[in-house]
């Protein structure tokens, strides 16, 4: 793509072409590139090579899962009914994906308009975190078509996942209205834009509500468990308010995480203000996950002693218990703590990396690393089950991507007025070099409006 | 923002917040049992691991042919539990201090306040006033909670069914014994009397009875009475409980007790959030509302 732009191809920023005429949604989908050039980016780049052959691999498997049942995948073990669907697609995505209702809060309540560039790239984390939690849940319900039983036909409202239920389905269409914004305007639907605008500091005053309750609620449906959860990653009083507090610094640095990797990789889709200020805000981002990290700490100890389990750092659990908070909390923290000062981004950037693997890490030990720690044996994945989450994974990975390079997250959609004027007279000094051909002839266009302006004085 | 326009925002707020929890806060209350639930005192000081209640339990319950015959006591080399082939199993386990080896028979044992009951969130389980705790296979959503949650290892899932599993545990004979009054087919098989039926308060003073004439038998605990809030099946043993393999660790309370701090939580953030986070929106755009934010939705408005 960084090559296509190099050598003249536009970026869809706005409902219209250079030329003036309007982009058809077919060529919003194509990035605005000829289809054989669209064609051409995707068929170049190794990472979608990586991806036909996992999915060739994986669907296939993930169609058996629904044909011949869970125990042509999994181990159909009666001791770990939890196995990696949940422990890592479930449990592990959704406390990284506590970003939309944080940075929600943080732009819309507590009016950090600073922060708002990236409001949007956290939304869709959270979405898209969300979703695919949802289907994993979906590999892993018995019987999924069911999923909607407890909304409609059979309340069980004593139970902590009946209300994890609720809340993530409630939030999960809270968190469309708000990234539906985004793809209104890339699909130039102004009533719609106007219309969620309006519910916007409800929907994120409910997101808050929601999130505390079903990050805490993930927490609290181990507490059904407390023989068989290991005591280390147990707490009866401080679980949910683990799960709550971890998933603020592991929100925000998936944030930061995935800012990253699109910076290396697809920064020909970020506008100038973003660029400008990914780096103050990542500092930002990263205050905020020190904060929480060191909340999380102190709970963390505070309930170890709470119930008097030093004892346990003396076994091989107990070791691990460590590696986890050294990965997760502690060695981050110091990370944080020298970088942010000396503004070093690599360093924050790579710690932040180190939390999203921590946090990942420890509802994994959770639900199913230390999981029943005094049975004698340990369950190992089936290979079948391993395929569908790198699958799932994988897809997750491309949708997120599908979405970042078409709808205006890292980039602010301009509106036709404001262009119109800049249309008409580049437009006269392009005459001859309308868009698409001519390409070797025509000037290099910028990113965005903003680089237009500047090119053209250049070329001028 | 417009002060209407925050107005409106609260009350959609706080809508959905409650259209998304409906009346989570009723808590649970502690329940001690149906006052006639029935039960069965297992004397595992009788038990010679005959697996005749295994059979009895097979054919009653009309569950497929087990992969070893009842009459073969290979299955004893390693331990075993329940599953979706097998709702009740005989353990052996070690001798102590040159006795015998004592044998248990494991299956459901139908708490009074059963953590799989509290954990469905489509309340597939009920608790019924004869003491067996029965499970509606029709809307069970399959998501295994009530495994993760039971604390004897008991529910096991159909795992083989591609397009109907369901959980599969020990329902006292429910439907085709306990209902009319009858013991469960394992009881009635028993050639040893190591299990009786009966009311459950009447179950423990013959335990306690038990003990008391032969002291030198028993060790002076019915597992089971109190452990976990009450269980409908209860054990004597010659040794410790833990020695044949039932968790001491567990605790009186009921497995929902821990989960009551959350429960009680909850309304609270339903109903101090929005205030909290609404006044602090108050607060942090009250004098920038006019400049900053403005000048940011009229770019935005501009934009349509």
């Amino acid at each position: 793509m960084k090559k296509l732009i190099d050598n003249g191809a536009i970026v869809v920023t706005s409902h219209q072409k250079a030329s003036g005429k309007d982009w058809t949604l077919m060529e919003k989908l194509f990035l605005g590139l000829p289809f054989s050039q669209y064609i051409g980016q995707a068929l170049r780049n190794p990472l979608n090579w990586f991806f036909a052959v996992v999915l060739a691999v994986g669907l296939p498997i993930i169609l058996g899962r629904f044909i011949f049942g869970l125990s042509w995948v999994t181990h159909s073990s009666n001791d770990y009914p939890w196995g990696l669907f949940l422990g890592f697609g479930l449990f592990g995505m959704v406390p990284l994906s506590s970003s939309g209702f944080q940075l929600g809060t943080a732009c819309e309540v507590f009016g950090r308009h600073d922060l708002e560039p990236i409001e949007r790239l956290g939304l869709l984390n959270g979405l898209l975190g969300y979703f695919f939690a949802v289907i994993f849940l979906l590999c892993d319900l018995g019987q999924p078509w069911r999923l909607p039983y407890p909304m409609v036909l059979a309340y069980g409202p004593a139970a902590v996942l009946f209300l994890v239920a609720w809340h993530v389905a409630t939030y999960l269409s809270v968190q469309i209205a708000e990234v539906s914004v985004s793809f209104f305007e890339w699909i130039g639907f102004p009533i719609g834009i106007k219309a969620i605008r309006k519910i916007t500091l409800g929907m994120t005053v409910s997101g808050i509500i929601l999130s505390t309750l079903h990050q805490g609620a993930l927490g609290a449906l181990f507490t059904y468990a407390p023989g068989k959860v290991h005591p280390l990653w147990y707490s009866s009083s401080f679980q949910w308010i683990h799960f709550f507090v971890s998933s603020i610094p592991g929100g925000l640095c998936m944030v930061i995480t995935v800012s990253t990797i699109a910076k290396k990789t697809m920064a020909w889709r970020f506008d100038k203000r973003f660029v400008d200020s990914l780096d103050r805000i990542t500092i930002s981002l990263a205050k905020g996950s020190s904060m929480g990290l060191a909340t999380y700490l102190t709970i963390k100890l505070i309930s170890i002693a709470h119930d008097n389990k030093w004892g346990y750092f003396l076994t091989g659990y107990g070791q691990w218990y460590l590696v986890e908070i050294m990965i997760g909390v502690i060695v981050p923290m110091a990370l944080f703590a020298y970088a942010i000062r000396r503004k070093q981004m690599g360093i924050i950037r790579l710690s932040a990396f180190m939390v999203v693997i921590g946090i990942f890490l420890n509802r994994l030990n959770t639900a199913y690393i230390t999981f029943n720690w005094k049975l004698s044996y340990r369950e190992i994945p089936h290979w079948r089950e391993v395929v569908i989450c790198v699958t799932v994974y994988c897809i997750y990975i491309m949708v997120y991507r599908f979405i970042l390079y078409r709808l205006p997250i890292f980039y602010q959609w301009q509106a036709q007025e404001e262009l119109a004027t800049e249309h008409v007279t580049e437009s006269a000094a392009h005459k001859h070099a309308p868009a698409h051909d001519n390409r070797d002839k025509s000037t290099v266009l910028g990113l965005t409006p903003e680089y237009v302006t500047e090119s053209k004085s250049t070329s001028l | 923002m417009k002060r209407r326009d925050f107005l409106k925002g609260c009350l959609i707020g706080g809508a959905a917040a409650t259209l998304g929890t409906t009346s989570k806060s009723w808590a649970v209350g502690s329940f001690e049992g149906y006052p006639d639930s029935m039960g069965v005192l297992v004397d595992t000081t009788r038990c010679i691991g005959c697996r005749s209640c295994e059979a009895a339990c097979n054919k009653e319950q009309k569950l497929p042919e087990p992969d070893v015959p009842f009459d073969d006591t290979s299955v004893f080399e390693e331990k075993r539990r329940t599953t979706e082939k097998a709702y009740t199993v005989v353990n052996r386990y070690e001798a102590t201090d040159g006795k015998k080896a004592p044998f248990r028979k494991m299956q459901c044992n139908h708490c009074n306040e059963p953590a799989c009951l509290t954990s469905c969130f489509v309340n597939a389980y009920t608790k019924t006033k004869e003491g067996a705790v029965i499970y509606d296979g029709k809307i069970c959503v399959g998501c295994r909670t009530c495994m993760v949650a039971c604390p004897f290892n008991i529910p096991a899932y159909s795992y083989s069914s591609a397009f109907a599993p369901v959980v599969k545990k020990c329902i006292f004979c429910y439907h085709t014994r306990l209902k009319f009054g009858k013991p469960p087919a394992c009881v009635e098989i028993c050639p040893r009397e190591a299990l009786t039926f009966g009311l459950r308060r009447d179950l423990i003073k013959m335990g306690n009875e038990r003990i008391k004439e032969t002291p030198d038998k028993y060790f002076d605990h019915i597992y089971g009475e109190k452990e976990l809030g009450g269980t409908s099946w209860l054990y004597l043993s010659s040794v410790p409980a833990e020695k044949i393999g039932l968790d001491e660790t567990v605790g009186n309370e009921p497995i929902i007790s821990n989960v009551k701090e959350f429960l009680g939580m909850v309304p609270m953030v339903l109903t101090i959030w929005p205030a909290l986070f609404s006044g602090i929106h108050l607060l942090a755009t009250r004098n920038k509302d006019h400049g900053d934010h403005d000048n940011h939705s009229a770019q935005e408005d501009g934009k349509k």
